[in-house]
């Protein structure tokens, strides 16, 4: 309880605001009237059934999906059609996807350098030991001179984290970070997940890893068909949803 | 617990097949597999043997190694004095003998730099700045320039012509086409109409008329003061044609490319630009290193279309020895001599492009 108490402290500070944002594809309407307010170090968990929106909904944060109508303020700064802005927000927003992503061409250094040295302007040496010092925060300094197909799965993402991570951003986005990894593997991705809360970062994960939405988050959202249907701290939240829809959302996860 | 010790006695190993049989079912398997399949061997066999014997005689046995004409035309084989006595002039046509230093530091310095990329001691942007610069400068060392006694290009030819006119075709279409396939692919709906057109346009017309429009055509309708020399004018024909093949080449390898691999970069800060020159080019071009390869064979065999227009690159000099009439009747040496060179060159541009292939991180996979 201390820890959530001490995020309520500083949730003075908005880092992200989605005001009455509305999203469509051609006819599809995938984000309807969202509303969403995140506090400095708050750590958001997204859950819902395939399809809802969840990932529309953090790739709007990032600019990876142009939202058509409402305000996305990120850092003070509206998300427009203005490039030089987004790209300097995306810089402070660090993003894991499900796929890793990571650069086949590049070794795990130069993946972790590539950013730092072509978006922040950083000396190569500079980049290389931070690079380093996160690489061995995650546990894969070893394997620095790899190439990602040499990895495994949990390793990989376990890169990626590290790679947003060589960017120093203040928020980061994690779109389903586990679901693409082996249950073996599930537990080192959310130890890195779970270390990284502790600093206090702001994230907003995508993830049905319950557990982790239990020890870690400080707020659960529930999106169905675009809306935000249930939001609430994770206690209640998992015990004693509101909504129908949550409820039987919950019994087919949790039955698993 | 079982009082009694189980011993494990392996079974003696069996002998390895032995050669002999090992051949003969390779034979039964891969030559007599079905009556049809015995029916080819025979046939091939029968043409193999009527013609090669004769062939090698020709070649090795009945041939000439040194001398001269009058000796190859009694021992009655392949003359190969004649290709010795020609050999400078096919290789850098009538370069003067005393400069020929220069076209073979050139090649000296292309090998060398063909090494050092295939052994990955260079990278990255020095690399490429490399492969653009040493074009340049071979050309002013074979063009004779900064006080050194100068070379006028009409007098550049054979071998050493047509590998320059490949050379610079493939440095420089491979950046035009990528930047016209980027164009098709990412472009602005105006944008992808040039580039389409333009890939489509030549794509559609024979390299030998757009090589005669070069040459022919451009100083018609050109002012006087414009028109660039005519070896000039047949390279940038090249250079287009070559482009447009490059540009499709291309676009096979940035369709290959996931979203995944942009929206990691995007979403790092790195801006577009950036994202496209140093994650979606490498690993487009990566993916397509194959037919690339192809391409430049291709080009390096085209270049052999030039001596219509004029110039005596390597086949132009093949051409010109063959009717010599110091050694008259002698072509068959001549063309057989033209096929072993392209050969060969061609050949081991495909081993060295499967190197290549073999060395990236891909192969890992
Ligand atoms: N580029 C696109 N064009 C058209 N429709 C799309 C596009 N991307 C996503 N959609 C649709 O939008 C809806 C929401 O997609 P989204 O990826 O946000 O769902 P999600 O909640 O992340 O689902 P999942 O759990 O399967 O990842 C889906 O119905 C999907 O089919
Ligand atoms: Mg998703």
């Amino acid at each position: 309880m201390s820890v959530k108490l001490q995020s309520s402290i500083a949730a003075d500070e908005t880092v992200i605001e989605m005001t009455n944002v509305n999203k469509w594809y051609g006819d599809f309407h995938v984000l309807k009237d969202i509303n969403l307010t995140v506090a400095k170090g708050e750590r958001i968990v997204i859950c819902g059934p395939s399809g809802s929106g969840k990932s529309t909904l953090i790739r709007c944060i990032n600019h990876l999906e142009e939202h058509q109508e409402g305000k996305i303020v990120v850092n003070d700064a509206h998300l427009d059609k203005n490039l030089k802005n987004i790209t300097s927000i995306r810089r402070d927003v660090g993003m894991v996807f499900q796929q890793f992503n990571l650069f086949p061409h590049m070794t795990i250094l130069e993946n972790l350098c590539f950013a730092p040295v072509w978006a922040r302007n950083l000396p190569r040496g500079e980049a290389e030991a931070t690079a380093l010092k996160y690489l061995d925060r995650v546990g894969i300094g070893a394997q620095k001179d790899k190439y990602p197909g040499q990895l495994s799965g949990g390793q990989q993402q376990r890169v990626a984290i590290a790679r947003s991570l060589c960017m120093n951003p203040s928020i980061m986005l994690f779109d389903e970070p586990t679901s693409a990894l082996d249950p073996e593997m599930i537990k080192e991705v959310l130890d890195v997940m779970i270390e990284l809360a502790d600093t206090g970062m702001t994230m907003l994960c995508v993830t049905h890893e319950m557990s982790f939405a239990r020890s870690v988050a400080d707020r659960v959202i529930f999106m169905d068909e675009g809306e935000i249907v249930e939001e609430n701290e994770p206690h209640a939240f998992f015990d004693s949803p509101k909504v129908d829809r949550t409820q039987k959302f919950l019994s087919q996860i949790l039955s698993h | 617990m079982a009082d009694k010790t189980l011993t494990f006695k392996p079974s003696a190993a069996r002998p390895a097949p032995s050669t002999q049989i090992k051949a003969l079912a390779w034979l039964r398997s891969n030559l007599f597999g079905s009556w049809f399949d015995t029916l080819i061997t025979l046939l091939i066999s029968a043409i193999l043997i009527s013609f090669v014997p004769d062939l090698l005689k020709w070649l090795f046995i009945d041939a000439t190694y040194s001398g001269d004409d009058a000796i190859c035309r009694i021992n009655g084989g392949a003359c190969w004095p004649f290709i010795g006595d020609k050999f400078q002039v096919l290789m850098i046509g009538v370069y003067p003998q005393d400069l020929a230093w220069r076209p073979a530091v050139s090649a000296i310095a292309l090998i060398l730099l063909a090494y050092l990329t295939y052994s990955n001691r260079l990278r990255g942007a020095v690399l490429i700045a490399a492969w653009f610069i040493l074009p340049i400068i071979a050309l002013f060392l074979i063009r004779g320039s900064f006080g050194m006694q100068s070379v006028d290009q009409s007098s550049w030819g054979g071998l050493m012509l047509s590998i320059m006119l490949a050379l610079v075709g493939v440095i420089v279409s491979i950046p035009c086409g990528v930047m016209l396939a980027l164009g098709r692919h990412y472009g602005s709906p105006v944008t992808k109409v040039l580039c389409v057109t333009f890939i489509e346009l030549l794509r559609g017309v024979p390299l030998i008329t757009i090589l005669f429009m070069a040459s022919v055509m451009m100083p018609l309708f050109l002012p006087a003061e414009l028109v660039i020399n005519n070896l000039l004018r047949i390279q940038i024909g090249m250079i287009l044609f070559s482009s447009a093949y490059m540009a499709e080449v291309v676009r096979g390898g940035l369709q290959a490319i996931l979203k995944g691999q942009a929206e990691a970069s995007l979403s790092l800060g790195v801006s577009p630009a950036k994202t496209v020159a140093m994650i979606i080019v490498p690993q487009a071009l990566r993916h397509v290193l194959p037919p690339l390869v192809g391409r430049c064979i291709a080009l390096f065999k085209d270049t052999s279309l030039v001596i219509i227009v004029g110039l005596l690159d390597f086949l132009g000099m093949i051409k010109g020895a063959a009717l010599d009439t110091a050694w008259l009747g002698f072509q068959a040496e001549a063309y057989v001599f033209a096929a072993f060179v392209y050969w060969a060159v061609c050949y081991s541009l495909s081993l060295y492009g499967r190197k290549l292939e073999q060395r990236g991180p891909q192969s890992n996979r």
